[in-house]
């Protein structure tokens, strides 16, 4: 059992270990939805709420799983109850709001193949959390998921009005720009030991 | 594509040469952006990974096509996913058993291999709809490819980060390592270079053919 402070937790997700651009997972919807601020505010908060359910469903399934001895099975639980829980979502969103749901558009299932929230429920098992602990670990690893997003979906929006050279337009100027983005979160690394 | 007689397209090269040239997984489709990212600070990783990528979209594409016609539409996608994590599992325990210290090294990125979207990607655009020989040709292809291009950049930032490629070091004593290149950073700016010089040359090769018509 792991008896690490919950703030450290926290922090450790969120800032110092941010999921994009220090692990480099769910890259695909960093670099996919981060054109505009506000789809990119609602996809952080989609992913967030996912990663929570399906961290606590993962705890349950490990402890489960180790109880009959089947550690095996780990992975194949885990992606089904993922799957699971962004079809629930994609439903709960389609009847609460038509217009959210548009604007995440394919986005939204594929939130299943996002590996940050695979991530989430492996490292958490990994490193032996508790149920509140891992509450916590995937609670800021949403967050600083939707942090990274709308930094990157602010900087691209202002780099819309720039004048950017024809050859580094598209994927290029995105992924350097996320390099500096990665520089700065290395910065965090020395918040505290 | 209609149940029953299909029509059996005939194996061809190009199958297998798209994957590794004119849809390059990583530098022209811009699939699996994770693992290509995280893993590639040594050449010895990123070469290992894109094995085990490889290997697990060989066999996910075979099975697929194989069971392509009994599966029902609805569920195909939850069926593709348990088909590629059983095969992930495999090659998790292979590498563990092969080399602690690689498994170690690749940590949870080979278990991450699930949700490359590269491989539920080629089960669904390819494998789902296309014979067994022409999915496994495709899978290799597209492994081929896949694993050129993780060692295009795990090649670049080993030597630039650690003056050294599959641990023989290059340079002399004096060189100073470029120690930012082995970090995360290093990952996105390494990336942006090579998709930088294939643009280069994309833009080079059409603006020569444009001249060559205008002289003709």
């Amino acid at each position: 059992m792991n008896d690490e402070p919950l703030w450290s937790i926290f922090i450790g997700s969120c800032l110092i270990n941010n999921f994009v651009l220090a692990y480099f997972l769910g890259i695909c919807p960093f670099l996919g939805v981060s054109g505009k601020l506000d789809t990119a505010v609602r996809m952080g908060g989609a992913v967030t709420f996912v990663m929570m359910v399906s961290s606590m469903a993962a705890f349950g399934i490990n402890s489960l799983l180790m109880m009959i001895g089947l550690p095996f099975l780990k992975l194949i639980s885990f992606i089904a109850v993922i799957a699971s829980t962004v079809q629930l979502v994609e439903m709960f969103i389609k009847k609460t709001s038509p217009t959210l749901f548009r604007a995440l558009g394919i986005f939204l299932p594929l939130i299943t193949t996002n590996c940050a929230i695979l991530a989430v429920a492996l490292f958490q098992t990994n490193k032996g959390y508790g149920f509140l602990q891992s509450i916590v670990y995937a609670a800021g690893a949403g967050i600083g998921f939707t942090l990274a997003l709308v930094l990157m979906a602010g900087l691209r929006e202002k780099m819309e009005l720039g004048n950017t050279p024809e050859l580094v337009k598209g994927t290029a100027i995105t992924l350097i720009i996320a390099g500096f983005l990665s520089v700065c979160f290395m910065g965090f690394a020395g918040l505290f030991s | 594509m209609a149940v029953g007689f299909e029509q059996e397209q005939s194996v061809t090269p190009d199958d297998f040469i798209k994957g590794v040239w004119k849809q390059n997984p990583v530098f022209v489709q811009v699939l699996g952006m994770c693992p290509v990212l995280a893993v590639t600070n040594t050449a010895i990783n990123a070469l290992a990974m894109g094995l085990a990528t490889a290997f697990v979209l060989l066999m996910s594409n075979i099975v697929v096509s194989t069971i392509r016609n009994v599966v029902p539409k609805q569920v195909r996608i939850v069926t593709f996913i348990l088909v590629i994590a059983t095969f992930v599992t495999i090659v998790d325990y292979a590498i563990q058993a092969v080399s602690l210290d690689l498994h170690k090294a690749l940590g949870a990125f080979i278990s991450l291999i699930v949700v490359n979207c590269l491989i539920l990607g080629r089960a669904e655009a390819f494998a789902s709809q296309n014979s067994v020989a022409r999915s496994a040709l495709d899978a290799l292809g597209m492994g081929v490819g896949f694993t050129l291009a993780l060692l295009c950049l795990g090649g670049v930032r080993e030597i630039l980060g650690a003056g050294s490629l599959f641990n023989v070091r290059l340079f002399g004593e004096s060189y100073q390592e470029w120690v930012v290149m082995m970090l995360p950073p290093g990952g996105f700016f390494t990336l942006a270079g090579w998709l930088l010089l294939i643009n280069w040359y994309q833009q080079r090769k059409s603006r020569l053919q444009e001249a060559k018509e205008s002289t003709l």
